[in-house]
């Protein structure tokens, strides 16, 4: 079976000015949105206190809300979790009680108003320093995932499709913290792992077409970059398509049935590999194009690299 | 060797099938260790109990006693905890049902986060300004101290910035004060000014990391000591940066409990033992009025005089090591004021006997009218030594018992001397119910993801997805495999997300191999050809691709805690393990089925 039949080569290149006002406009309104609306980050960043309970019937919101508010935490926000019967209090930080207690306490406070018995499903306590700490460390990581992947690619290819990569990585990073920021998303630890994931699968796309543009600078002499960028764009095409299928197929499994824990893990992959798929046929390329990518940069170095690599790695 | 290394990863993937069955843990409390005694007294305890069990066997120090069903396991931890004492802490436990002949090669299954097993875990973040002030304030009364008894006479001693600053009255009294202090405290840097006749110890870089090292390491101790107490099977206390202690306590529930245990403090006393009660009286009920009767581990009386010679807080040290005679001893360090009250303490009673009490509010299970934990002031002796000479700053107890008591005991010293507070920065409960919920959703999401991958790779490759399929459980079972072989790696939520997610991508190198064989054999080239040059083509592509990917991994890896560390491990492992199944694994697959034959058509 096959999905893609392409006879002629797809002239990728000449949308370019199409794809660089689009990526354009996404990439600014993801910045407006983060810098007005911010992220709606969890509590792993921000600190405080979360509690999810199991109730055995509906849970009346508007009676847990009043509860909570008549024993002194105004600040509860009380939302339903994943079905009617979970309920997530989520309390801010605060000095005048020790805050480790409060999980506790509201837990008897459910037990006792209600009349119904709370099954505790968890309890999330986050002091304010660590959230500090974690939100540095977050920012910090994707950094140097960003700089050693630079590092790599400039050694194995060239620095200008090394340039090329980390503009695409970028462009999705940002976009898809653009996306939790215009649906305010709850952005918190498990999405920073997969905003890294997303890192590495675009990375994984683009790649695979740099691969083939170097090797067909080598096999197609006598043709502009433009030409040898869009032939290998459309040897890879179906590829990156399938590819992208199954890795969605997987994420989409993720979303439905991974539970309510899961999801913004996925939310965020899901839209990740989306751009992924779109900025290594794009943004990276174009990238590399726009920089002046030529034969000339590729050949020499690369064949002798090539052979030494294939002689070691295989038995 | 494709099929022997599959073979292998499926054989320490297996103790995963076994399932796991209800036990009750006994393990010994304070250097006491659970022997063949204690396996007898337990046997014959349920047995008397007519409780059925299945198994019973002694492992490293614990007895492990498994049993059919949750409800003889409930029986029986009480009735171990009603009927063995203090000396051993009785804990729920489910172990796997790992076979013999696989355990015995190391097999075991994989170890679930706490977000799957359901527990909590706490952080605890030392308070280090306060570990290093109480190391000035010590400072101080040791300057205080030495400059009085060398008559070196100085108007003040006061605390500075990571300093003690003194000031004199002379100069030669400044001169005199600094060839002192230099030679006594060497981790210490000393600046003189002759104008203000002040003299500045600061500490150095290095003695400040050794106080925190020193307040992080002894925390830990203590709270190891805790933890133990609290009955909880498989406990995990660990360090974590410079300043953390993480604490996992899988299966606890009443957190309340745990907490108030962790912040609970301890403290020891130093009491001379009264010779002169009659101690059958008081163990009547007739204590002498300046007096108290305490008893130790073991349930033997003492009877010590009710006035303290000396409280904990005066500890700076503890440390056990061995005598001239190679018998175990414990050396104590104490600050000077504590050196002082211990010299004119000792003087008039030598030859007589001191006793150490550990005293420790424990949390009971009763509450009082404002819905606070009621603390119970738990006293006991832990050791009662002979006073042989006038005692000063340091000095030694011998004769406590073994080497595993004097460390205890040295241990328990210091536990009285609690140099940094602590308190919970970080705490995350997670139910049994959502974590059973969690395991099963997880479970669930890697079955649906892989079976919609496995259908589409069969209908759009035909007979070479059947190939690129078969790599993919192996790959699946490589993954377990080798999650279960790693001691240090625990399958949480995000670990399974990670799974799926290397179920997806997993694929891609096949589908890479592939796509190339059919440009190929477009372009003209024989089957044979083809496939030969879409795996060589293809190679350089996966293997650049994957390392980038594991570049990301691996930074996830090491900044991440918990949670993320989980989903770090399985997609590391996924990456390694599905280049493997996916290129050389398939390349057998294909040589072994269309390898060297004239093909027209190929199934791809």
């Amino acid at each position: 079976m096959q999905i893609l039949q392409l006879k002629e080569t797809v002239n990728f290149m000449s949308y370019r000015k199409i794809a660089l006002i689009f990526s354009a406009l996404l990439m600014i309104a993801s910045v407006i949105s983060l810098a007005t609306n911010k992220l709606n980050f969890g509590l792993d960043f921000t600190g405080g206190t979360l509690i999810e309970v199991g109730f055995q019937e509906a849970a009346d919101l508007e009676k847990l809300r009043e509860v909570m508010k008549s024993n002194g935490f105004a600040d509860a926000k009380v939302q339903l979790y994943g079905s009617s019967r979970d309920v997530v209090i989520r309390l801010g930080l605060r000095d005048d009680v020790k805050a480790e207690m409060l999980g506790n306490e509201v837990l008897d406070l459910l037990q006792s108003t209600t009349g119904q018995t709370v099954d505790m499903r968890r309890i999330e306590f986050v002091g304010a320093s660590v959230g500090d700490e974690l939100a540095e460390q977050g920012g910090l990581a994707m950094l140097t995932a960003l700089i050693c992947i630079l590092v790599y690619v400039a050694f194995r290819f060239e620095w200008r499709f090394a340039v090329g990569s980390v503009v695409a990585l970028f462009h999705d990073v940002l976009l898809t913290l653009g996306l939790f920021s215009v649906l305010q998303l709850e952005f918190d630890l498990t999405v920073l792992a997969a905003v890294l994931a997303v890192i590495g699968y675009s990375l994984n796309d683009t790649i695979v077409v740099s691969d083939r543009i170097r090797e067909n600078f080598r096999k197609i002499r006598n043709s502009e970059a433009e030409d040898v960028i869009n032939i290998s764009l459309t040897q890879t095409l179906s590829r990156t398509f399938i590819t992208s299928i199954t890795t969605l197929l997987v994420l989409a499994a993720l979303f439905f049935q991974g539970g309510a824990l899961i999801h913004g893990f996925a939310t965020a992959l899901l839209f990740g590999v989306f751009v992924g798929t779109y900025s290594s046929i794009y943004v990276a390329s174009l990238v590399a194009l726009s920089l002046g990518i030529s034969r000339e940069d590729l050949i020499p170095e690369v064949i002798e690299k090539e052979g030494e690599d294939q002689e070691a790695m295989m038995p | 060797m494709v099929a022997m290394i599959v073979a292998f990863g499926a054989l320490y993937a297996t103790p995963n099938l076994y399932g796991e069955s209800p036990a009750v843990q006994v393990s010994g409390l304070r250097g006491v260790e659970a022997n063949t005694a204690t396996l007898d007294r337990i046997k014959a305890q349920l047995e008397e109990s007519n409780l059925t069990f299945d198994s019973i066997a002694l492992e490293n120090g614990q007895v492990l006693t498994r049993f059919k069903n949750t409800e003889d396991q409930l029986k029986a931890r009480d009735v171990l905890d009603d009927n063995l004492g203090k000396q051993f802490s009785v804990a729920l436990n489910l172990t796997p049902n790992t076979p013999q002949w696989l355990a015995a090669i190391g097999g075991m299954p994989m170890k679930l986060g706490l977000d799957l097993s359901g527990g909590v875990s706490f952080l605890m973040e030392v308070n280090m300004k306060e570990a290093v002030n109480k190391a000035k304030t010590g400072m101080v009364s040791d300057f205080r101290g030495d400059l009085r008894n060398e008559k070196i006479r100085y108007r003040s001693v006061k605390e500075g910035n990571n300093a003690v600053v003194v000031v004199f009255r002379k100069v030669e009294d400044l001169e005199a004060a600094q060839l002192l202090l230099k030679k006594r405290y060497r981790d210490l840097l000393l600046t003189t000014d002759d104008d203000t006749l002040t003299l500045t110890a600061k500490m150095t870089e290095a003695k400040l990391k050794e106080i925190r090292e020193y307040a992080l390491q002894q925390n830990i101790t203590i709270i190891r000591n805790r933890v133990n107490e609290l009955g909880v099977a498989e406990p995990l206390v660990q360090r974590q940066g410079k300043k953390h202690i993480v604490i996992e306590l899988p299966g606890v529930q009443d957190t309340a409990k745990a907490k108030e245990i962790l912040n609970a403090t301890a403290t020891i006393e130093f009491r001379l033992v009264d010779t002169e009660g009659d101690l059958s009286n008081a163990l009547n009920g007739r204590v002498p009025a300046n007096s108290i009767l305490l008893r130790d581990k073991d349930g033997k009386p003492s009877l010590l005089k009710k006035r303290v010679m000396l409280t904990g807080d005066h500890i700076t040290d503890a440390k056990s090591g061995f005598d001239e005679y190679s018998r175990p001893q414990v050396n104590i360090s104490l600050d000077s004021a504590g050196g002082s009250k211990m010299s004119s303490g000792t003087k008039s009673n030598i030859g007589k006997p001191m006793a150490t009490v550990f005293i420790e509010y424990k949390a009971t299970d009763k509450k009082d009218a404002e819905g606070n934990l009621v603390f119970e002031k738990h006293q006991e002796i832990i050791s009662v030594a002979t006073i042989q000479s006038r005692l000063g700053k340091s000095f030694r107890i011998t004769g406590s018992g073994s080497a595993a008591e004097a460390h205890n005991l040295a241990l328990l010293l210091r536990a009285g001397a609690l140099i940094a507070p602590i308190a919970i920065v970080e705490e995350r409960t997670v139910g049994p119910t959502l974590g059973a919920e969690n395991v099963r959703l997880g479970f669930e999401a890697i079955m649906m993801g892989f079976g919609l991958v496995f259908v589409f790779m069969m209908v759009y490759y035909r007979a070479f997805g059947v190939v690129a399929n078969l790599a993919l459980g192996a790959n699946l079972v490589l993954i377990v495999g080798i999650m279960s072989l790693i001691p240090g790696a625990t399958l949480t939520l995000p670990g399974m997300a990670g799974i799926v997610l290397t179920v997806g991508m997993a694929v891609d190198a096949n589908v890479l191999i592939f796509e190339r064989i059919r440009e190929e054999i477009r372009e003209g080239k024989t089957i044979q050809q083809a496939i030969h040059q879409g795996y060589d083509a293809a190679f350089s592509t996966i293997i650049d691709a994957n390392i980038t990917t594991l570049i990301a991994a691996l930074i996830l890896f090491a900044i991440g805690t918990g949670p993320v560390k989980g989903f770090a491990i399985t997609l590391s492992i996924g990456i390694i393990t599905s280049m493997f199944t996916s290129v050389v694994g398939t390349r057998a697959v294909v040589n072994a089925i269309w390898g060297g034959k004239r093909l027209d058509k190929l199934s791809i």
